[in-house]
């Protein structure tokens, strides 16, 4: 029975090790939303892998990229408000998600796991996949790190300098979407913004430098992993939203920092 | 040597129906000090991310020296609060080297502020620390954009003058951009005054002949001078030439 609470510790911890850095960024460039709308494109993700029989991870991960390239795209058309845009995309596409789920005849889900992460029942398998691609992305964001930061700062100012910012955006477009993947599983489809954001936001107030942040958001994020597992274990309230509670706590917490 | 830097030879840019920029040209030499005005909405930003290479054109062609080195100052940083860092460390996303980091910094005046976050530093200052790292990669080819801005008279006079000081060491080339119609650098040598199409180029007068400046700025500074030019041809309210006589580069406003 113990290992269930182990496999799923060491899982959300796994994903809170790359939420954290990457959320920094989501939070500098202004993409709450963006990522909000990747994350309910991952529900349709899921539903084609169910329609195609593909491994979900990997329709989730393909689905979401497709998505950002798309709002990337549409964005450069300065017709609609980015966050109309954004609205439109990010609730038709988990409206979308939801019918054709209900819709397949076979399969028997449980939505709730999936809108909101389902985190105690993770085997040393998905652990592995955790790791490894927390391990992946955190490598690509370190690989990426000072270009991208260079051009959260100015864009033009770094293309100037010789950033090459179409490949720095795509490879942190491809981040995003393996996290959003690994992240599902932990906080579900719905709350995947919120372990991006809060951790990111709560270190901001001890923070210092970009990177102390990076690092200070990992460990947030892990803790609030740790205090919620422990409410859901003693206290049997759903592990996900358990552990968004405590990083908002956390956040509220931080507040009363006032080093900034 | 001697040939130009950049070359823009009749380049148009158009946004939907509306045209940005009409048969530009405009070409830069070596240790050239030029200054760029004209209303909002003119198309100077769009001419200057045409001449950084940031953004295509839809006609005419752009030609760039193989040893064309630009540092660009961008009008403002438009930095999110939650994101901490230092100038420093500002600095060194161009450039890991800290010894030549604290070196522009001397050179712009501002080395005290090295460990400061960035979000503490003032509006001039924070125009130094861009100046800084534009510097930063000795470039031949300095573009700045709207360089004063937010700025103090004090304050502005002091920083025309440390472009200019930069200007001689570096010898580098300086496009200044200036949404100010009537003020200008005295070492400019050359003011294009841009309004979709080149309004008129041509050499600035010297500071002291012109009353309304003296009045303004008083007797003492001689880092200003005012440009006094008359078109020959009126803007209608919404930038449309009125008039369609030939202008002083030969080339009809129709």
């Amino acid at each position: 029975m113990i290992d269930v609470l182990l496999y799923a510790l060491l899982a959300g911890i796994g994903v809170a090790l790359i939420t954290g850095p990457l959320g920094t960024f989501i939070v500098w460039r202004r993409m709450a939303y963006f990522g909000d709308t990747l994350a309910h494109s991952s529900l349709l993700g899921i539903a084609l892998g169910l329609i195609f029989s593909v491994n979900p991870t990997v329709s989730v991960i393909f689905t979401c990229l497709v998505f950002a390239l798309i709002l990337v795209g549409l964005e450069q058309n300065k017709n609609l408000a980015s966050d109309t845009l954004l609205g439109i995309l990010s609730h038709t596409s988990l409206a979308c998600g939801l019918v054709v789920i209900t819709l397949m005849p076979d399969v028997k889900i449980d939505l709730m796991s999936l809108l909101f992460g389902d985190l105690l029942t993770v085997n040393f398998k998905d652990v592995i996949t955790v790791y490894t691609i927390s391990a992946i992305t955190l490598l690509l964001l370190v690989k990426i790190w000072s270009p991208l930061l260079a051009i959260t700062i100015d864009e033009d100012l770094g293309r100037t300098e010789g950033i090459k910012f179409k490949l720095v955006r795509m490879i942190f477009m491809l981040i995003i979407a393996l996290v959003i993947a690994v992240a599902m599983k932990v906080v579900g489809v719905l709350l995947i913004t919120s372990l991006l954001i809060i951790p990111a936001a709560t270190a901001r107030n001890y923070s210092k430098t970009p990177e102390q942040m990076a690092i200070f958001a990992s460990l947030i994020g892990s803790l609030s992993v740790v205090l919620g597992l422990l409410a859901s274990w003693f206290i049997d309230t759903p592990a996900g939203p358990s552990i968004v509670l405590s990083a908002g706590s956390l956040f509220l917490l931080s507040l009363t920092n006032k080093n900034k | 040597m001697n040939s130009p830097l950049i070359t823009l030879n009749k380049i148009s840019k158009y946004h939907n129906t509306k045209t940005t920029l009409s048969s530009v040209s405009l070409s830069i030499n070596p240790g050239q000090i030029i200054t760029l005005i004209g209303p909002n909405g003119a198309g100077k930003t769009t001419l200057v991310k045409i001449i950084l290479n940031l953004i295509n054109i839809d006609e005419g062609e752009v030609f760039r020296s193989p040893d064309l080195r630009i540092g660009y100052m961008p009008q403002k940083l438009h930095i999110d609060p939650t994101l901490p860092i230092t100038l420093e460390r500002f600095l060194k996303l161009t450039e890991k080297n800290t010894k030549m980091c604290s070196d522009v910094l001397k050179e712009v005046g501002i080395i005290d502020l090295m460990k400061c976050p960035l979000s503490s530093l003032s509006g001039g200052e924070m125009q130094r620390a861009l100046l800084a790292r534009a510097i930063l990669c000795k470039p031949n080819f300095l573009v700045l954009d709207e360089p004063v801005q937010g700025v103090d008279v004090a304050g502005q006079e002091a920083l025309y003058k440390l472009i200019a000081e930069l200007h001689k060491k570096l010898n580098c080339a300086v496009l200044m951009v200036s949404h100010d119609l009537h003020v200008v650098m005295s070492s400019t040598n050359e003011v294009l005054c841009l309004n979709n199409h080149v309004c008129c180029h041509g050499r600035p007068d010297q500071v002291s002949k012109n009353p309304a400046f003296i009045e303004l700025f008083g007797e003492n500074t001689n880092t200003y001078a005012t440009y006094t030019h008359h078109h020959d041809h009126k803007h209608g309210l919404h930038g449309a030439v009125k008039s369609s006589k030939l202008d002083e580069n030969g080339h009809s406003h129709d």
